[in-house]
């Protein structure tokens, strides 16, 4: 189990967590906002597991299944808005659901 | 020399009466007041009048028990009880305050019934009559009180009663304005007699002015400063109720109300509370030379300058609104001099004239048509010959005619005071104040009983009729001649000895001065009024024009006060108006409201605008963490 | 028991008001002003009962005529605890006689949701005789905050909207903003107080008569005398606190504006003569010259302020203001005769701004308008009103045998042995008191009429309130005595306790 260094996943976990955040930042339709989302909580997950193997824990292992139920209930939501987006502005542009402007 | 005063709650006749001086003018107040009109004109006046008049009762009745010789005090109800402080609602009576009664209740009976008269056909008689008895209750208690604070009441009932009097013809805005400056300035004179009254209550512990007569001179030396304060203060107080200057502008103006009302409250009665107030303090004056020789300075220079004035005004009111000023300075002048029984006198005399020659001015009013501009009257001595005789015997008791007016008697003594005190400035000023007062007299008869009549309204005039009209013109006529001058105040032991009370010396001579002068000031009168008019071509250019626009103008006085207070007064309302201090806070508000919207901006509602700047403050927090800990 | 009782009835008249709404507006009116007369019969009776006068001149703690004690939050040494004596007294008996006026005055104004209006009214009021009974400082602090919700929803309810639609809310907003803040103050000053106390013995306790022994350090005890001061300042109104009160006064209903006028504006000088005063006397004494300083400032700028008024209910609120100058000078003058003078001053404008108030609506019913440039030549229009109007303004300028004249001239008299300068300065206060109130009197009832149609003159309902308040004024003016007895022993007491802190001062009389 040993070979890759824990460093690696560490820097791995980063630059998928910085591409996801990207993504938020910079996407303005609502899919790839949502897949971003998911890329960074799987970065995080990954966190989770590399640590948890570099330091043989098991915490994790248990974090990482915590962040999925998460990441799954996130989605769930987000495809939700997604739909309600689609049915009342017929794009998918987040955009365009600015009402919260102060 | 003011023996403490003896209660004379048992004293019987008096004890009753003297309350009802004063409650019978309010009672009749009362009753006109919560009327709401339900009265007849007949009803009010009758009602006004007989208050009065079973008050003028009251005081003879008085008189008759006072040669007993009764001076005491009264009790009614303790006012105010706290601690040292302790005014009651009590009454004094000796000589001088029954000399005031006598003139308020006595001249104040004759003026309501000529009103009664006088009013005829004006709305609001009701209105009137509450006011004047108000004003006979208020003065009364004025001249009754023996402590300051009640005095105060009545001096501060008979300023609010001349107000409400001046603007008794409200539609007109000029009217009321004139009554409210009346009252404003004459207010700025009651603040210097409650300041002196603070003072004296903090020095000497009462307001009781038999206890401040008695402990002034043994707190104070003769000149210390805080008599001389004191005394400078109540002079302030003085000078604003008696119209002297500088606080005597609101006078000619005041004869906006109906003409009765100038005749009692300001010429007979309420502009001498002054006169009354300085002689009834006496204990402070004499403490204060300072302050006495202020007074007589003061009264000089009133009685010039109102005798001037005089000369150049056309409204016949306005004439005699200054010729009031001018002899009230002659009473200041007798106080500054130290002859305070003098000034009473002079001030009972004057009520008499004055009266008379304010009623006789209404009844030449009224007969033609409420026309009062001398240029535009004359001849009317055929048509109203009682109106007439009252002119006749007022101004010869005004301008002092020898021997023959009360007037003469009382000025008289009062240069002789002035002589005997050894103040020649004061007396040379009432000298040329006799030629100035003759000179001005003669013009008003003349201008409006003779020569042609100079306008419809002058022509078609219509004598006056009845008892209400002739009554109280006949009878102030009586007492203005030298029948009036036997009338002596019963002063003797109130008032201390006047200047020339032992002395003879030049008694005569200046007797004889007196007389001529007076005389030849009328004689220059009719030489310059009436028989050589061309002399009054002066006033038509040149220095003349300018000196009689000054004098019509009384001085300027009233440009001045408007310069110097009402403006500014109007320039800090107009700056104020918006409120400053108020400002600051709307100012915090604006600021907040600022600072609301600029960060209410930052509230995009784009999610990305969100994330962009949760990332840049995550990142900032970081980089600033990561500084910190890299130096341990 | 009976002390329970006044804070009470008050409260459950205004539930019952609420739901009498149900039978009409005439049963909740009456419900409304039978609590109200309730109160004041009480607050009469114990007058005529028990004795204010203080049992031995020496005694250095205050007798309370009556008391009511009840543990409340033990922990922290808080008490329900009420006590009255002779100045709380007079103010609740007020306060009782201005609440039946006040629903008196609005029984043909407030025609919108008379059920809840009578709430707030009486809600306000039974606040009030709180603020005026509580001696817990908590508790205290309770009902002063207590009163200012209903007085809230008074404004923003049923306030006249000014010229723009929306500063009837805006004036409640301002008046609610500036209590509350300044009711936090008093809050941190009252815990900093029990916390200064906490740390000399170890025990909580917001009990009046325990702070009041507390030793504290001299810029300790001035900071929290500040926070006190400020938060009655607010109320009084000091002056550069006073922005919240032309808004509220020329927006509230009538009743809104008597009550204000005539109770709220008294609580905050009660608080001074009750709390601030002998709470840190020290203190206060070196604060003095500051305060009256503020006083003369009050008197010149709400005189010169009110003379610059459109609005008449503006105008008057601003004259309150010069007229609380008066009682501001008073108080911290401290000596007897000032402190005596300060309460007859407070019942005086009581009487006199709220016949003011009352006369200003009753004018607006007739004439629906408040604008001054509107009216003029009113008197001959008008019936016995402007006669009436005459005699509270002539009270208002302080003109003897009113009450106010008594007031104004115990307080200079007091004051003139303590700061001869003050006293002359605000003397002059009186001819500016004679200018705007005869400049109001001008401007609304003389000269031209602006019509001929004469207006309803007063129903005996108007009548009889202003006729009260008059017979009330003059009743003070002439004799005063009853009530300079009733508030001698309190006010001797707070005068020893502030005298005893100045020996460099001349003695007062």
């Amino acid at each position: 189990m040993n070979g890759i260094p824990m460093e690696h996943g560490l820097v791995l976990a980063g630059v998928l967590f910085t591409l996801g955040l990207g993504g938020l930042m910079f996407r303005r339709n609502m899919i790839f906002v949502l897949m971003s989302l998911e890329v960074m909580l799987n970065a995080a997950g990954l966190a989770f597991i590399v640590a948890g193997t570099g330091w043989q824990q098991p915490e994790g292992q248990v974090m990482f299944l915590l962040v999925i139920t998460l990441a799954a209930a996130e989605a769930s939501v987000g495809l939700a808005l997604l739909i309600q987006l689609y049915h009342r502005f017929k794009t998918l542009n987040l955009d365009v659901a600015s009402r919260m402007r102060g | 020399m003011m023996e403490p005063l003896t209660d004379i709650s048992t004293v019987q006749p008096t004890a009753m009466l003297l309350p009802l001086t004063f409650l019978l003018p309010l009672a009749g107040t009362l009753i006109l007041a919560f009327s709401r009109g339900r009265l007849s004109y007949r009803a009010s006046a009758t009602l006004g009048t007989a208050s009065v008049g079973l008050a003028a009762l009251a005081t003879a009745l008085i008189a008759l028990n006072f040669a007993s010789g009764d001076a005491g005090q009264l009790t009614l109800w303790t006012w105010i009880a706290v601690g040292d402080f302790q005014p009651g609602i009590s009454l004094a009576l000796d000589g001088l305050s029954l000399t005031m009664l006598g003139v308020i209740t006595g001249v104040g009976f004759f003026i309501h019934l000529f009103a009664a008269w006088y009013m005829r056909g004006e709305d609001g008689i009701t209105r009137f009559y509450t006011y004047m008895n108000l004003f006979v209750f208020s003065m009364v208690l004025l001249v009754l009180g023996d402590n300051l604070l009640l005095l105060f009441l009545g001096w501060e009932g008979v300023g609010l009663c001349s107000y409400l009097l001046i603007g008794y013809y409200y539609t007109h805005s000029a009217n009321g304005w004139a009554g409210f400056k009346a009252f404003i300035i004459t207010r700025i004179g009651d603040v210097f007699l409650a300041i002196g009254m603070f003072l004296l209550f903090s020095r000497l512990g009462t307001l009781n002015i038999a206890e401040i007569l008695e402990l002034a001179p043994r707190a104070w030396q003769s000149g210390d400063t805080v008599v001389e304060l004191a005394a400078f203060l109540l002079l302030g107080g003085a000078l604003g109720k008696s119209a002297q200057l500088p606080l005597h502008t609101w006078l000619a103006d005041a004869m906006a109300g109906p003409t009765p009302v100038s005749a009692l409250i300001h010429a007979a009665t309420m502009v001498t509370a002054g006169v009354y107030l300085i002689a009834r303090m006496h204990g402070i004056f004499e403490l204060a030379p300072a302050a006495l020789y202020a007074t007589g300075v003061i009264g000089a220079l009133t009685l010039l300058m109102a005798g001037f004035a005089a000369l150049a005004q056309t409204d016949i009111k306005r004439v005699l609104a200054y010729s009031t000023m001018s002899q009230i300075g002659y009473m200041f002048l007798a106080l500054g001099v130290g002859a305070y029984d003098t000034a009473i006198f002079h001030l009972m005399t004057h009520a008499f004239f004055k009266a008379l020659l304010f009623l006789s001015a209404g009844a030449v009013i009224i007969s033609c048509h409420h026309e009062q501009d001398m240029r535009r009257l004359g001849g009317l001595w055929r048509t109203l010959p009682l109106a007439y005789m009252g002119f006749v015997v007022g101004g010869a008791a005004l301008a002092a005619l020898p021997l023959v007016s009360a007037g003469f008697y009382s000025k008289d003594a009062i240069l002789w005071q002035a002589l005997a005190a050894d103040q020649q400035g004061l007396l040379a000023a009432g000298l040329i104040g006799a030629l100035l007062t003759s000179l001005y007299t003669l013009r008003l008869i003349i201008a409006t009983f003779h020569g042609p009549a100079k306008s419809d309204s002058a022509r078609r005039a219509e004598a006056g009729r009845g008892l209400a009209h002739g009554l109280p013109l006949c009878v102030l006529a009586i007492l203005s001649t030298f029948i009036g001058a036997w009338i002596t105040p019963p002063l003797a032991g109130v008032l201390p000895a006047s200047p020339g009370e032992n002395a003879t010396a030049g008694h005569g001579a200046l007797e004889l001065i007196a007389a001529a002068v007076a005389l030849a000031g009328m004689a220059l009168g009719v030489w310059v009024f009436s028989l050589h008019r061309g002399w009054l071509t002066l006033a038509d250019a040149g220095l003349g024009a300018w000196l009689w626009r000054l004098w019509h103008r009384a001085w300027g006085f009233d440009a001045l006060f408007d310069r110097t207070l009402v403006r500014p007064y109007r320039g800090a309302v107009r700056l104020l108006k918006s409120d400053v201090f108020d400002g600051v806070f709307r100012l915090l508000a604006w600021c907040m409201r600022l600072v609301h919207r600029g960060l209410s901006r930052t509230q995009t509602g784009k999610l990305r605008g969100y994330a962009v700047t949760m990332v840049m403050g995550a990142t900032l927090i970081l980089l600033s963490l990561a500084l910190v800990f890299q130096g341990t | 028991m009976m002390l329970v009782w006044l804070i009470v009835i008050p409260f459950a008249g205004g539930l019952l008001c609420w739901q009498a709404e149900r039978f009409g507006g005439r049963a909740t009116r009456l419900i409304a002003l039978a609590t109200m007369l309730c109160e004041l019969l009480m607050a009469l009776y114990l007058w005529l009962q028990l004795d204010f006068a203080l049992p031995g001149a020496g005694g250095s703690a205050p007798q309370w005529a009556m008391e009511y004690r009840l543990p409340w939050i033990e922990r922290f040494g808080i008490d329900f605890h009420l006590a009255l004596d002779g100045l709380s007294l007079v103010l609740i008996a007020l306060t009782g006689f201005l609440g039946v006026l006040a629903v008196l005055c609005s029984w043909q104004e407030i025609v919108r949701r008379i059920g809840f209006f009578h709430l707030n009214l009486l809600w306000i009021l039974g606040g009030v005789v709180g603020v005026f009974l509580a001696i817990d400082l908590f508790l205290f602090f309770f009902f002063w905050e207590l009163m200012l919700v209903p007085m809230y929803f008074l404004i923003a309810l049923w306030g006249h909207s000014g010229s723009q639609g929306s500063t009837r809310i805006g004036a409640a907003v301002k008046f609610f903003i500036y209590t509350q803040a300044s009711g936090l103050l008093m809050l941190v000053a009252i815990l900093g107080l029990v916390f200064a106390h906490h740390a000399n013995t170890g025990e909580y306790s917001f009990s009046y008569a325990v702070l009041k022994e507390t030793a504290l350090s001299p810029v300790l005890a001035f900071w929290l005398m500040l926070g006190f001061f400020i938060a009655f300042a607010v109320k009084l109104p000091v002056v550069p606190f006073h922005g919240w009160l032309p808004n509220a006064h020329a927006q509230a209903p009538t009743a809104g504006s008597v009550d204000l006028a005539g109770i709220l504006l008294k609580t905050a000088a009660y608080g001074m003569l009750r709390f601030a005063l002998p709470l840190f006397p020290e203190a206060s004494q070196a604060f003095a010259p500051v305060a009256m300083g503020l006083g003369l400032l009050g008197i010149f700028y709400g005189a010169v302020l009110a003379c610059g008024q459109q609005d008449v209910k503006r105008f008057i609120a601003y004259t309150s203001i010069a007229h609380m100058g008066f009682v501001l000078i008073g108080i911290y003058a401290g000596t007897e005769l000032a402190l005596q003078g300060v309460v007859v001053l407070m019942v005086a404008h009581a009487f006199s701004a709220a016949g003011l108030f009352i006369l200003s609506g009753q004018l607006y019913e007739r004439l629906h308008t408040r604008q001054i440039g509107q009216m003029g030549g009113l008197w001959g229009r008008l019936g016995s009103m402007p006669g009436i109007y005459l005699f509270f303004i002539a009270a208002s300028l302080g003109m003897p045998a009113t009450a106010n004249f008594v007031g104004e001239f115990m307080v200079l008299f007091g004051t003139f042995a303590i700061a001869p300068w003050t006293v002359a300065l605000a003397s002059v206060g009186l001819v500016l008191a004679a200018v705007y109130s005869l400049m109001l009197m001008q401007r609304v009832h003389y000269g031209p009429a602006q019509s001929e149609a004469p207006l309803r003159g007063l129903d005996a309902r108007e009548f009889c309130m202003l006729l009260g308040l008059a017979a009330l004024i003059l009743w003070l003016g002439l004799y005063p005595q009853p009530l300079l007895d009733t508030t001698d022993a309190a006010m001797g007491d707070i005068h020893r306790l502030f005298d005893a802190q100045s020996p460099l001062m001349p003695e007062a009389r």
